[in-house]
């Protein structure tokens, strides 16, 4: 092991120049490598895609690509603030404004790109400004604060993300473009002209087909463009986005190849003419183009690194489609948005009223997709892309695509079995439909095996149903029985479980595990074990052999929140709530100091209470009148309610009402995953009914039951299951109705997914619950008048039980809180936030939250 | 090697965990099977002082506990994390004798 490690330096510390280094370090090849990092801004690589975002409260930090520590960690020389300012390439070293010499054995160039200026007399003065760093950011900032009046030269992707920048400065904006449409690349002139239609109404001024020949002093504004057609326009700022340039004045001096307009001239491989020299990002020159956009850079950035792992890698140029949201416009472009194909033909959708334009340009043969281009509703780019990139076959009526969804047609264009392999599906992880497929090939037999492998779903976790979906019809396509257990410690699904815990009685986890399963039980058999006892008996958490299967928010009783304080929800059925009590949670609030908020749920939520102060604030709570909001638990959470007739000049019947009465017949049921109600009072449905688990409608002979709907990650509408019910027959409903989600649903699985992965679907569902066709519904009604009969506040119960509460504790052995808790004074709203990790590394000062 | 007396038995919660606080370092102890298991209580995943509030049992047979927050598994036995992180939270020796329960933080292993 005496090999001398090799060293890398990285010239740029930008996007790509970092991603190129996180990569470096994900491949574990910083036991291989000593890294040397110059980076010219003063700051580590931050995110310039949402550089704007800057403006809207964003600060440097936030915007920062490194975490804070992480060169240390690794052991990697960053040395920000200090350009390279020449290199000797025969010698191989690297020479840097401040001084530092640096021996390499390979070198990577990631010096990105620099606004161009277009060669206009006047272009030096000084209002006239860039928009790539946060420096320059800063500068329009204060240039904005004396000024009335801005104009962006350049009506492109980063034009109109600075014009916006400007007119949230408060400045009276203008775009001026030279070609005769906004984003002459991207958009055909229909879509740039419901663009500009879109970007007027928010006030931005737009001028086409305009040549700036000259800025000078200006009359009423400090300067004045003046027009190759003769016109002018006075203004105070002027901001270029007219195109970037490469920076390649670095690989000019020491002589690498660049190319005819400028660019570091690269191969596949990304070396230069250097063999000891890539260049990658903004900088380089590939097959005559630059690119510019991240993800050619992080390509890029991946092919070096393979290379260096000893993987043959290539770039072989990179697709240029973009989505982007500007100004608040959807907007997205792909392929060869203008139809230039020989042969092509296109299909354009135009929607005066809701402002929506879509084209799509196909081959001639009509099979593959060859652009698109999408303003103002772009959700369905990311299904034309993969159609796109994977020359997938079009349905047989192309237009099928950007033709609105009506209710009825339902297009099952893009399931797990059509999605191309290359198709992404965790953006977290970049998890390809293939990466899962391989990992399957490669012996994976469940969605954790899943996991581990390919990292996908641990992330944000937003793409674990699709993963779940492709991973199972992947498995059943190779004839393997998709194992539905639980986990490794019990053969069953939920459903056996529910059946054999009923059916032989047990009553404890010890118990079941001793019959049925095998080991200690984990994370995800104990909740679940948990919530059916729960559903059967409805035992509470805290009984003593039960804390240990409950999740957290169970076991305590609220929500756990990032740094390991929980909410607080009392119960307000269906959202009324007395001036008292609104006093009430104001005065534990201040008391405790707690973070207020009126919540998604028609209810208040109160944030940052310490696990030693809950049992005192929920006495206060329960004291009051209050109950347990049980926003923590898989239980019902909130009925949503409208005005309703009592007040509403449209209501035909008390939705109000209906919903009290719903809140309070179903709370604290538990379920395999969270249910939501609504009520309307009438079909204008403000009570958002039809996205609920159960939705109830006032008709004007009766109510109206919809059942699963779902909002969230993705929203389904309610069913309408019966209508024009009285009270009596609608409640029966909808008892029988929980209790067979209950009983037959898989953990964590809502009532719209239930539902769609339920054979025979929604008159199934009517069948068993309306018709009795399975002979249940007595049972389903005894089990739903138990519950009932036996509900109990969880709070109530945990505050008036000396052990119980004793529990509600950090630590055994002192009184004390998490020492680690800190929270500090929010500016914006006066109250209190946690402490961000810097904040408290660093010790800012700031305010600190005393304590009740 | 200082043993040192944090609660008693029957301040323990079979097959959950509770926290104690020796010095400055806070710890979780997991009661499983009449043994008792002592680790950090600071979640690296997450920065937060969480572990005793997770689930613990085991993994292929490992025991194990997964943090409140993200449920990354961490192993009761080595301390490290069990999804394929390069974390690891420490392990300190602990036991009951008589109805005294005992941690030495001193003496903490912490997996590479
Ligand atoms: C507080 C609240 C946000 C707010 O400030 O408005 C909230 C907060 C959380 N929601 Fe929510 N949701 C809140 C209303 C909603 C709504 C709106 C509604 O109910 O009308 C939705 C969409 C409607 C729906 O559920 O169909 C919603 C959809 C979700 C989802 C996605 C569920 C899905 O089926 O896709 C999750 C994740 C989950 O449950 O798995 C979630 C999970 C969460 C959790 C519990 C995440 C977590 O595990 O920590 C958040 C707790 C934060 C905390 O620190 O307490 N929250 N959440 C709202 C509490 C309502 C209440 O009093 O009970
Ligand atoms: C406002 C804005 C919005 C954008 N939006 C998008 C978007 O939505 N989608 C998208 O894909 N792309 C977007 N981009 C483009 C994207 O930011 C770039 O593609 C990306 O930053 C390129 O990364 P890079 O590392 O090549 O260059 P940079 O990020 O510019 O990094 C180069 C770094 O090298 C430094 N450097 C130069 N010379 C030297 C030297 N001699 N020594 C040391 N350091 C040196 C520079 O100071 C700079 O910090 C946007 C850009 C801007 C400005
Ligand atoms: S949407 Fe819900 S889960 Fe997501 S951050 Fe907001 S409150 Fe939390
Ligand atoms: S998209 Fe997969 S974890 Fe976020």
């Amino acid at each position: 092991m005496s090999a001398r490690k090799q060293t890398i330096v990285v010239v740029g510390n930008g996007m790509v120049g970092h991603n190129f280094v996180e990569k470096l370090v994900d491949a574990g090849l910083l036991e291989h490598y000593e890294v040397h990092v110059f980076g010219e801004e003063p700051r580590p690589a931050y995110d310039r895609v949402y550089l704007s975002s800057y403006f809207s409260g964003k600060t440097a930090e936030d915007l920062s690509l490194v975490p804070p520590g992480y060169y240390e960690e690794h052991g990697i020389h960053a040395y920000l603030g200090d350009p390279v300012v020449d290199i000797n390439r025969r010698k191989k070293i690297v020479y840097s404004a401040k001084g530092r010499e640096v021996h390499y054995d390979k070198l990577v160039m990631a010096t990105g790109s620099v606004p161009f200026v277009p060669p206009i007399e006047g272009n030096d003065r000084e209002d006239c400004l860039v928009y790539r760093t946060i420096e320059d950011l800063e500068m329009i900032e204060a240039k904005a604060k004396v000024s009335k009046t801005g104009v962006v030269v350049g009506g492109g992707l980063l034009g109109l993300e600075a014009a916006k920048a400007l007119a949230d400065l408060g400045l009276e904006t203008h775009v001026v473009e030279f070609a005769p449409r906004l984003m002459p690349v991207q958009l055909d002139d229909a879509g740039a002209g419901l663009l500009r239609r879109k970007i007027e109404k928010m006030g931005v001024f737009v001028h086409v087909s305009k040549n700036t020949q000259l800025i000078t002093d200006g009359e009423k504004r400090r300067n004045k463009m003046v027009f190759a057609d003769g016109q002018e326009l006075e203004t105070d700022i002027v901001l270029f986005s007219t195109g970037i340039r490469p920076r390649d004045d670095l690989a000019k001096k020491i002589g690498l190849k660049l190319g005819p307009r400028g660019g570091i001239v690269v191969d596949d491989m990304l070396l230069t003419s250097d063999p000891s020299i890539w260049a990658i990002g903004e900088c380089a020159l590939h097959d005559g183009t630059i690119y510019g956009l991240v993800a050619p850079g992080y390509a890029m950035a991946q092919a070096v690194v393979h290379q260096l792992q000893g993987i043959t890698a290539t770039f072989t140029g990179a697709d240029m489609s973009t989505k982007l949201k500007l100004m608040g416009v959807d907007v997205g472009s792909i392929g060869d948005p203008h139809g230039m194909t020989p042969g092509a033909h296109t299909y354009v959708y135009q929607n005066e009223p809701e402002e929506i334009y879509k084209k799509i340009v196909v081959s001639e043969d009509k099979k593959k997709l060859l652009g698109a281009v999408l303003v103002g509703d772009a959700s369905d780019y990311g299904n034309l892309l993969q159609l796109y990139l994977n020359e997938m076959e079009l349905p047989e009526h192309p237009d099928d695509l950007i033709l609105p969804q009506r209710s009825g047609s339902s297009s099952n264009l893009f399931g797990p079995a059509a999605l191309p392999e290359t198709a992404q599906v965790c953006s977290c992880y970049d998890v390809s439909k293939g990466d899962i497929i391989k990992a399957i090939d490669d012996g994976a037999t469940t969605l954790a095996d899943v996991k581990a492998v390919t990292q996908a779903c641990t992330g944000c976790g937003g793409c674990t149903q699709l993963v779940s979906d492709i991973v199972n019809y992947e498995l059943e396509q190779r004839g393997v029985e998709v194992k539905k257990d639980i986990c490794e410690h019990f053969p069953y699904s939920r459903q056996e479980l529910f059946h054999i815990i009923k059916v032989e009685g047990i009553k404890t986890f010890d118990e079941l595990l001793a019959k049925k399963g095998q080991g200690h039980g984990c994370d995800i058999c104990k909740p679940a074990v948990a919530s059916i006892f729960a559903d059967i008996y409805n035992s509470f958490a805290m009984e003593e052999d039960k804390i240990g299967l409950q999740d957290t928010n169970d076991r305590f009783l609220g929500n756990l929140q990032k740094d390991g304080t929980y909410s607080v929800i009392p119960r307000v059925p269906g959202g009324v709530i007395t001036p008292e009590k609104l006093i009430v949670i104001g005065q534990v609030a201040k008391k405790y100091n707690l973070y207020t908020k009126i919540n998604g749920g028609q209810r208040i939520v109160m944030f940052g209470a310490q696990l030693n102060d809950l049992p005192a604030i929920w006495e206060e709570l329960l004291a009051a009148g209050f109950e347990s909001g049980q926003a923590y638990a898989k239980s019902l959470r909130t009925v949503k309610s409208c005005v309703g007739s009592t007040w509403c000049r449209y209501g035909v019947d008390d939705s109000i009402s209906m919903a009290i009465k719903l809140e309070h017949r179903y709370k604290g049921l538990r379920a395999p995953h969270k249910i939501k109600m609504g009520v309307s009072g009438c079909t204008r449905e403000c009570a958002e009914a039809q996205a609920k688990d159960v939705g109830v409608i006032a008709t004007e002979n009766g109510w109206n039951l919809y059942v699963c709907g779902n909002g969230g990650m993705k929203p389904r509408h309610a069913d309408l299951f019966a209508t024009d019910l009285d009270e009596e027959t609608l409640f029966k409903y909808i008892d029988r109705f929980l209790m067979f989600y209950i009983q037959t649903a898989d953990r964590l699985q809502r009532t719209a997914r239930w539902l769609e992965n339920l054979e025979g679907g929604i008159d199934y569902v009517k069948d068993v619950v309306i018709n009795d066709s399975l002979g249940i519904c007595d049972e389903l009604e005894r089990q739903m008048q138990f519950i009932r009969d036996t509900y109990k506040d969880d709070w109530y119960e945990a505050v008036h039980n000396p052990e119980v509460r004793e529990k509600f504790r950090m630590f055994v052995n002192s009184d004390e809180r998490d020492p680690d808790v800190v929270f500090v004074k929010e500016e914006l709203t006066g109250m209190y936030r946690p402490a961000t990790p810097e904040e408290k590394l660093k010790g800012i000062a700031v305010e600190v939250r005393p304590n009740a | 090697m200082a043993f040192i007396k944090v609660c008693t038995k029957d301040d323990l919660i079979p097959d959950a965990g509770i926290a104690a606080k020796v010095g400055d370092v806070q710890v979780a102890l997991f009661y499983i099977d009449d043994e008792v298991y002592a680790v950090g209580n600071h979640d690296p995943a997450s920065g937060a002082n969480v572990i005793f509030r997770g689930i613990c049992g085991d993994l292929h047979g490992e025991l194990m506990v997964a943090s409140p927050l993200y449920k990354d598994h961490y192993s009761l036995i080595t301390g490290k994390h069990m999804d394929g992180k390069d974390l690891a939270i420490p392990v300190y020796p602990a036991k009951i004798e008589g109805n005294d329960v005992l941690v030495d933080v001193e003496a903490a292993s912490q997996a590479a």
